[in-house]
């Protein structure tokens, strides 16, 4: 009994060394992504523990002497963590409710276009600007939407007040929706599409038998079709609540008198940091800490009530 | 398929309803306004203007004038920070699609042993990190800063896109590998000879996203370098936009103030906007018609 089982056991450990022995090409090639995942990110999440010490330059990262939850509670008091926070949920909020809408709706749009080659054509357009930096569209932006850009004239024009969005607080945040959607709805809608390809063609067939018109089948067939993408794409939009607070935007578009309903996490942690120079790194790390955190929870929690609800999560 | 192609074929013809062509018209003034902007920064890039507020430019050019250009490529700062983003856009997307297509396909093997161990690690990294403060004080103690690696090797590997090139290989037919193995072929041969060729189309999607995001590098730059000599051509522009003055060198200065009863600085801006951007505009529709298909086959979950 006992000899079959050991004799057992040394097959089993000799089949995995010759398995580690056949694979050693592709641990070798594995080896450098391994390496690049410890030092770029392995590193810096132990680098976390910053966010419970006191830092000096002196001491460096790994040497500051431990403070315990002193950053985390000097965070809740501070007026402009608390400005920021509410500011990335303000901002992710109507991301979800405005983008996403739009980048389904263009898909679903596309999706019935019956003239081929300017179905092509508009979305090879409408899915540029994702791959232009907010550095080039903020000075596009910018120019266009200035006091003087042709936005203004436009509106000089025809007898309307000019309108000021980049540094008027009134007008900032629906600006940043608005150039997001812009930049990034075509690319956006393209995952949408591809889910819409994949949908049964009997579907609409039969559809079209029972004499259903356009947009009952958008309603009936399409729309639920991608029912479990959308799903996806939710909880990881929720998820990402505090963390995508799309940074490039912001910080290329933003200036002092929007501030106060501009300034999210990551702007105020990157100016404070390295701008002003304002703020301890400890503390700093803190609210990046912080912002991670409540991200891994809620992203696990959306999943959790999506698998609830009987749709497809993501783990 | 075949019945879907004859069915659009005889609604293309028979029935272009006002649905079709309302939605035609709408999508139409979308692509406009998608266009549009861009159109504008070429009009004024080419336009002599003194003042932006006295000739509104909508649809033509105001006075043809390529000083703007003239002004970007007689600065010495320019061609300084392009050959840095040529850099970082040559030897980043290299390095990024080394590591993204040897990984991936490591990772695909559904027998290797430690897979899932270090996907799952692969994929926390997705939900978690260690914050901006954390890895600039790791890149610090790499001797980084000021470095122009800074550009290219923190974001050497795109976790997004090692996991969708991991599960379009994993889609690969398993029996391709199998037929490769019973002939004698290693992996690194079986790699490069059957399934990076039959991946072309795939490959080259992730070579355009990775190569765009090398090109459009600023925030690295930005955090890590000051010194004027590893700049790339985004902080250039930044630059140019934020404060002309600072940036072009003497040479430009001079020409500018020699013509400053002609040329004013939006037109420069613009111009500088122009050079940053042709590039990405002149390979992005060879590749734009693979994107649906390479995130639908790397969206399928294993």
């Amino acid at each position: 009994m006992t000899t079959t089982k050991t004799a057992k056991m040394g097959t089993k450990r000799s089949r995995v060394i010759k398995q580690l022995k056949n694979d050693w090409i592709l641990y070798a090639l594995l080896l450098p992504v391994v390496a690049w995942y410890i030092i770029f990110c392995y590193l810096p999440m132990a680098g976390v523990t910053l966010a419970f010490k006191d830092f000096s330059f002196r001491d460096g990262l790994w040497g500051s002497p431990w403070i315990g939850f002193k950053n985390f509670i000097d965070m809740f008091q501070d007026r402009l963590f608390i400005r920021a926070t509410v500011n990335t949920i303000i901002f992710s909020l109507g991301r979800i409710a405005f983008q996403t809408p739009c980048a389904i709706l263009l898909a679903v749009a596309l999706n019935e276009m019956r003239f081929r080659r300017s179905k092509k054509v508009i979305q090879t357009i409408v899915t540029f600007p994702h791959f232009i930096s907010w550095v080039v569209l903020s000075g596009m932006l910018i120019n266009l939407f200035g006091s003087t850009g042709m936005i203004n004239q436009i509106l000089g024009t025809i007898g309307l007040d000019p309108i000021t969005p980049i540094t008027s607080s009134s007008q900032f945040r629906a600006f940043i929706w608005l150039s997001g959607i812009w930049k990034e709805a075509g690319w956006d809608s393209i995952i949408y599409l591809a889910a819409i390809t994949s949908i049964d063609e009997g579907l609409y067939e039969a559809a079209e038998v029972d004499g259903a018109n356009r947009m009952q089948r958008i309603w009936h067939i399409t729309l639920p079709g991608i029912r479990s993408t959308i799903c996806i794409m939710l909880i990881l939009a929720v998820g990402s609540i505090l963390t995508n607070g799309g940074f490039d935007q912001i910080y290329n578009l933003y200036s002092a008198p929007v501030y106060d309903v501009a300034d999210t996490l990551d702007t105020y942690v990157f100016r404070e940091s390295f701008i002003t120079g304002g703020l301890d790194y400890g503390y700093t790390t803190a609210i990046g800490f912080f912002k991670s955190f409540i991200g891994v929870i809620m992203i696990v929690i959306c999943n959790k009530i999506v698998t609830k609800a009987g749709e497809n999560g993501l783990f | 398929m075949v019945m879907k192609e004859k069915t659009l074929k005889k609604t293309r013809f028979s029935k272009a309803s006002v649905f079709d062509v309302v939605l035609l018209v709408i999508l139409g003034l979308l692509a406009l306004i998608t266009l549009y902007p861009f159109y504008q920064v070429l009009i004024i890039s080419v336009s002599n203007t003194v003042s932006y507020a006295q000739h509104p430019l909508y649809l033509l050019p105001y006075e043809f004038d390529t000083l703007g250009y003239r002004t970007i490529f007689h600065d010495k700062a320019f061609f300084t920070s392009l050959g840095v983003t040529l850099f970082v856009t040559i030897v980043g997307t290299a390095l990024n699609m080394i590591l993204s297509v040897a990984g991936a396909y490591a990772l695909s093997r559904k027998t290797l042993i430690g897979r899932n161990v270090i996907l799952g690690l692969i994929v926390f990294t997705m939900l978690f990190n260690g914050g901006v403060i954390p890895t600039y004080l790791v890149i610090m103690d790499l001797g980084l800063v000021n470095n122009i690696w800074v550009m290219v090797l923190p974001s050497a590997i795109s976790t997004y896109y090692l996991i969708i090139m991991k599960n379009y290989f994993v889609s690969l037919p398993s029996s391709l590998l199998e037929a490769a193995k019973l002939d004698g072929a290693n992996e690194v041969t079986i790699l490069w000879r059957i399934i990076i060729p039959i991946s072309m189309p795939f490959i080259a999607t992730f070579f355009l996203f990775y190569a765009v995001e090398r090109w459009n590098e600023w925030y690295q730059a930005y955090l890590y370098i000051n010194k004027t000599e590893i700049q790339p051509l985004q902080i250039y522009l930044r630059n140019v936009l934020i404060n002309m003055s600072n940036n072009l060198s003497q040479i430009a200065k001079q020409m500018m103030q020699s013509h400053t009863q002609k040329v004013n600085s939006q037109a420069i801006q613009m111009a500088t906007i122009v050079v940053t951007t042709v590039p990405i505009l002149c390979v992005y529709p060879f590749v734009q018609k693979h994107f649906v298909k390479g995130i639908m086959v790397g969206g399928i979950k294993e």
